[in-house]
């Protein structure tokens, strides 16, 4: 930063903004990160620290509730909704294992074989967003609808018979089964798979696959053994955007689901929006950060990208 | 066998193809079916051709309404969490200070906390502090969740920026301001879009967050849920068909331009 002192001197050192610019610039970027910071501390940090507070509160809502360190709300909680949570979990995890295996094709072909074909494709992907993704969500009743050609095929296929003994579908219908809210999370979540997964292809030197085949890689030892492994950032930030949101979500399994198909993110909004029971709202949203968290960290450390941000 | 071979050949291609047919496929019936004219109160089954929702977009009581109210908020939330974010890229990107290591989990943590958490979390700071549910509750939580997207996109395009160039203007005796908004802005100006950007989509289309710290406001994506409650109109897919034509005539308008600058250069 040795150019930097080098601005005109100050004629007037008295005057705060004119004092050098070295000694103004130790304060600068606490000047620069104050509002941004506090906005997150106020409303993203203080929130949590109310909803652990809320979360060991009893009362009512005519009385008011108070903190009694009431610890069994979690208890209860746990033991009442389980199923919601395990299956948010098995959701999510289908849907982020069916993005990764249904976007890393397009990132491929996008990275490495669109040609002049790519900027538009690129649009193609990032289009769809602009459309309102509930209004989209609701276009997956109308192509699973009962009796529809889609499902007439499956029917026809005895593709239903199979995902019904399995439990995925109930007879022949699709909506209102889990199949329906997986293929929905799948949906919603999966450009946020494919773009990660094509930033970090792209990244890389073309060159590397000439080099495997001139070493006698097959192509398919050259995706495992270069592709695969130099686009690992690229699955990890895409695996995690894709698992998070999916495994908090609601509108899937409330458009596309029914009663069976509930995930935690449906009761959370019940209990908060609906039913008004603060304490359990709070409890069951603290363990699915907690829950969250725990993975997010786990999976992060043992992929070892570290710097995401 | 030539056929395998070719199979063989295109799987990539042809897989992603299908991806991304699976991607379009929802945009499709938007589309058509904004050309319906459906029978009961749902939107779900083709009936007949008629382009009655297009003449009368507006024709629905309180959807203009919530488009308009999602518009002005998404323009609000833009501008205060490009601003705030802008100015925390600069500093994480320029300078050297105490807990950055705190800094940048609170900036990341946001990104990585399911929406329903951080929605529910802020209801229950806004109802403690006996806050007026509303336009400032949603705004104050859009601001809140678009910030850190601006950060990251913003932090890219500071960290490649060559700082010799604003020594070279400083060396050329321009003043701290004239450097950042002759220099160091415009250089930064992509970046500084693209957050802008992002942060829109996602104010725009947000839904979960707004839910729950609307109160009795109505935002279109809420609109659009209370609709898939009581009975979609047409006019939803008219507004959805729109909004995709529109974002794809700004992208390629801007792909036109940039391209037509970079031949000029070369």
């Amino acid at each position: 930063m040795a150019a930097v002192t080098r601005a005109p001197a100050p004629p007037a050192p008295a005057a705060p903004q004119q004092k050098p610019p070295r000694k103004r610039g130790r304060l600068t970027p606490y000047w620069l990160l104050l509002p941004g910071i506090l906005w997150l501390v106020v409303f993203f940090a203080l929130p949590m620290i109310y909803q652990a507070s809320t979360s060991v509160q009893t009362g009512s809502l005519e009385e008011g509730y108070k903190v009694t360190w009431h610890f069994v709300t979690y208890w209860d909680a746990l033991s009442e909704y389980w199923p919601q949570f395990v299956r948010s979990v098995l959701y999510a995890a289908s849907a982020t294992i069916l993005c990764l295996l249904l976007g890393y094709p397009l990132a491929y072909l996008l990275a490495f074989r669109a040609g002049r074909w790519r900027n538009l494709l690129l649009i193609l992907v990032i289009a769809p967003f602009f459309t309102s993704f509930l209004i989209r969500t609701l276009a997956w009743k109308t192509i699973l609808a009962d009796g529809g050609p889609l499902v007439g095929a499956l029917n026809a296929l005895h593709v239903l018979d199979v995902t019904s003994w399995l439990g995925w579908t109930s007879g022949d219908r699709v909506l209102a089964t889990p199949l329906a809210v997986v293929c929905g999370l799948t949906y919603n979540f999966l450009p946020f798979m494919i773009l990660p997964l094509y930033t970090s292809l792209e990244r890389i030197d073309a060159r590397l696959h000439e080099a495997a085949g001139d070493l006698y890689a097959r192509p398919v030892t050259t995706f495992r053994k270069v592709t695969f492994p130099l686009s690992m950032p690229g699955v990890v930030s895409g695996t995690l955007l894709t698992f998070i949101p999916a495994a908090g979500d609601y509108v899937n399994a409330d458009l596309l689901g029914s009663t069976d198909t509930r995930m935690v993110g449906n009761v959370i909004q019940t209990q908060f929006l609906r039913i008004l029971d603060y304490p359990t709202a709070a409890a069951l949203s603290f363990i699915l950060m907690a829950a969250i968290l725990a993975m997010v960290t786990v999976y992060i450390r043992r992929s070892g990208t570290e710097d995401l941000v | 066998m030539a056929f395998v071979n070719w199979l063989k050949r295109h799987l990539v291609v042809i897989a992603g193809l299908l991806t991304l047919g699976y991607l379009l496929l929802p945009n499709i019936v938007v589309t058509v079916f904004s050309f319906n004219k459906p029978k009961g109160r749902f939107n779900y089954q083709w009936q007949e051709f008629s382009t009655d929702a297009w003449k009368d977009p507006c024709g629905v009581a309180d959807m203009c309404g919530s488009l308009s109210l999602s518009l002005q908020i998404a323009l609000w939330a833009t501008l205060g969490a490009t601003a705030l974010g802008t100015m925390i890229s600069f500093a994480l990107v320029r300078y050297r200070f105490r807990a950055r290591g705190t800094i940048n989990s609170l900036i990341f943590l946001p990104m990585a906390m399911p929406e329903v958490v951080m929605a529910a979390s802020l209801l229950t700071l806004f109802l403690n502090m006996g806050a007026q549910l509303g336009f400032w509750t949603i705004l104050i939580a859009h601001i809140m969740f678009c910030l850190s997207f601006v950060v990251v996109a913003v932090k890219a395009r500071v960290m490649s920026m060559d700082p010799r160039l604003e020594q070279a203007a400083q060396d050329l005796y321009a003043g701290p301001f004239q450097t950042f908004f002759r220099v160091t802005l415009p250089i930064a100006a992509p970046g500084i879009a693209a957050g802008a950007l992002l942060a829109f989509a996602l104010s725009f289309d947000d839904f979960i967050i707004t839910n729950f710290n609307a109160g009795s406001t109505v935002t279109f994506p809420m609109f659009v849920w209370g609709a898939a409650q009581r009975g979609t109109p047409v006019q939803i897919n008219v507004i959805g068909t729109a909004m995709f034509i529109i974002a794809v005539l700004f992208v390629v308008a801007g792909m036109v331009i940039s391209n037509r600058r970079t031949r000029q250069k070369a």
